[in-house]
């Protein structure tokens, strides 16, 4: 039986298209992928985004724990700072991309994904056994008592200001939320509640992740729909979320990531800090960026108007002698550029941008080219 | 409410079909469009292939989903409308008029006594 989040009612009330995703019953969409699609990239749009786990991990040697469970370096935040990070086994594989923000001096919130967050809890509570410095670290999964909404678009910071009042508790020190920079993160009272308000999205726009207790959310959700409804904020859905993020190229864990695939092939080496030490997965990471590696995450875009490319599709190589080079991790049409895109796996000679390929679209091929990332890019 | 035209029959899977003689024009119906969301992609039988009633003939994708459209009547492909693969939010916004997908020339034209009448067809789509 799929959960559902706090928000749950205000999705059927807005006839919100139910559906599953990662073992939470969650709306696809409200109106239509298109629509709230545009209004995210033109105005501003709200997600439940309450399904995400959230492990607090505290104590005076949380630093030194996370630092050996993640590729990123926690050292460089400092209070009220969050980083993008992945976490891996031994052999480079990725147990989960996560946010990780400092909130306090010894405090650290990681913002996980909902199909993950019992693996990477799980996962985390077998790691601290072993570590030697282990009483001196508490791990706390609150995700079952915390919800979490984003409020995404460049409309956005012309009404957050009214939905938090009063400067922060917590986090960084700032007197309002618009005050916050990308990746900064404060703790706001809303109505008595604690709300950790971060400058962070999964859209390519700006926008803030609001993370609150459950019973707060709802008046959160309320609150900012009424202030935003005039700038155009509208509810949006998970199948925007997902058109929005495929055209940035952020990989969504399942699709472009899983725990036979590196942070490495999947071209998130920038996120790795092989310069801080011993971490989990680090001596397979630096063999494969010192060596290489078989196969590559790319981008691509389909040269013509085609079907949609969709996971799981063969890539194949162009031209004469034409070979099966890679498949298809997440692939859509694209709301903003009107035409077919996707990232997919590839054998790494073919990982260049402007590389002719074909992408098999229900026994036939369609011409499509690598592209560099982000696919879209705002106009400036 | 979905518009259900009384003039048409209907097929389970969710197609419409106007009759005209001894030719069938077949779409996918307003119910049918609003499921499937935003239309991005149209692809038709070529004229000339012999369908079979309950044959898989034609997809429509939207953004989110490939959905095989089937042909209600056997019958030989007369026609297939190109201003549809051409744009395919037509499908959207003129599901029964300009988004109509292929004609057929029947060959079993009994077979529309086995279709949904209006009535049904709307019965069907409320217990969903």
């Amino acid at each position: 039986m799929a959960k559902r989040t706090p928000l749950f009612d205000i999705h059927r009330r807005l006839g919100g298209r139910l559906v599953e995703f990662g073992g939470w019953e969650m709306p696809v969409q409200y109106t239509s992928i298109m629509d709230e699609h545009q209004a995210v990239r033109t105005a501003a749009g709200l997600f439940d985004i309450s399904h995400m786990g959230e492990v607090l991990v505290t104590g005076t040697a949380a630093e030194v724990f996370l630092n050996g469970m993640l590729t990123n370096d926690v050292r460089k935040l400092v209070t009220g700072h969050g980083q993008y990070t992945l976490m891996c086994n031994e052999r480079g594989g990725v147990i989960d991309d996560l946010y990780v923000y400092r909130i306090a001096d010894t405090e650290y919130l990681l913002i996980v994904n909902a199909s993950r967050t019992d693996v990477d809890a799980a996962w985390l509570q077998q790691q601290l056994a072993g570590y030697p410095h282990n009483n001196f670290v508490g791990l706390h999964n609150l995700s079952a008592q915390t919800a979490a909404v984003a409020v995404q678009g460049p409309k956005v910071i012309e009404f957050i200001d009214q939905c938090f009042s009063g400067g922060s508790t917590g986090g960084l020190v700032a007197a309002k939320a618009s005050a916050l920079k990308k990746n900064q993160i404060a703790q706001f009272q809303f109505s008595g509640h604690p709300a950790w308000v971060g400058r962070t999205g999964y859209t390519g726009e700006d926008g803030f992740e609001v993370i609150a207790p459950a019973e707060a959310i709802g008046a959160i959700w309320t609150l900012l729909m009424k202030t935003g409804e005039s700038h155009g904020l509208q509810p949006a859905g998970l199948g925007a979320r997902d058109t929005l993020r495929t055209e940035v190229c952020y990989p969504l864990y399942g699709q472009e990531l899983n725990e036979q695939t590196t942070p490495i092939e999947a071209g998130l080496g920038f996120f790795v800090a092989f310069d801080k030490g011993e971490f989990n997965g680090r001596t397979v990471l630096i063999q494969q960026k010192e060596r290489g590696v078989a196969k590559k995450l790319v981008a691509f875009k389909m040269s013509d108007r085609s079907a949609p490319p969709r996971p799981h599709y063969p890539i194949w190589s162009s031209g004469e002698r034409s070979a099966q080079i890679g498949e298809v991790a997440s692939g859509t049409q694209s709301p903003s550029l009107g035409i077919g895109i996707g990232m997919g796996y590839v054998k790494t000679e073919f990982a260049k941008p402007q590389m002719p390929i074909t992408i098999e679209i229900r026994g036939q091929r369609a011409n499509a080219v690598v592209a560099s990332k982000p696919l879209y890019r705002k106009p400036v | 409410m979905a518009n259900i035209p009384a003039d048409l029959k209907y097929a389970k899977t969710h197609e419409w079909v106007r009759v005209s003689e001894d030719t069938a024009t077949i779409g996918i119906t307003d119910h049918a469009q609003h499921e499937l969301t935003d239309v991005v992609f149209v692809e038709l039988p070529k004229v000339g292939r012999q369908l079979k009633a309950g044959e898989a003939c034609a997809v429509v994708e939207s953004v989110k989903t490939a959905s095989d459209i089937y042909s209600p009547v056997s019958g030989q492909v007369v026609e297939v409308n190109q201003a549809v693969v051409d744009n395919p939010a037509l499908t959207n916004t003129e599901p029964y008029g300009g988004g109509w997908f292929f004609k057929v020339k029947l060959t079993q034209p009994a077979e529309l006594n086995g279709l949904l009448a209006p009535a049904q067809y709307g019965a069907q789509i409320k217990d969903q």
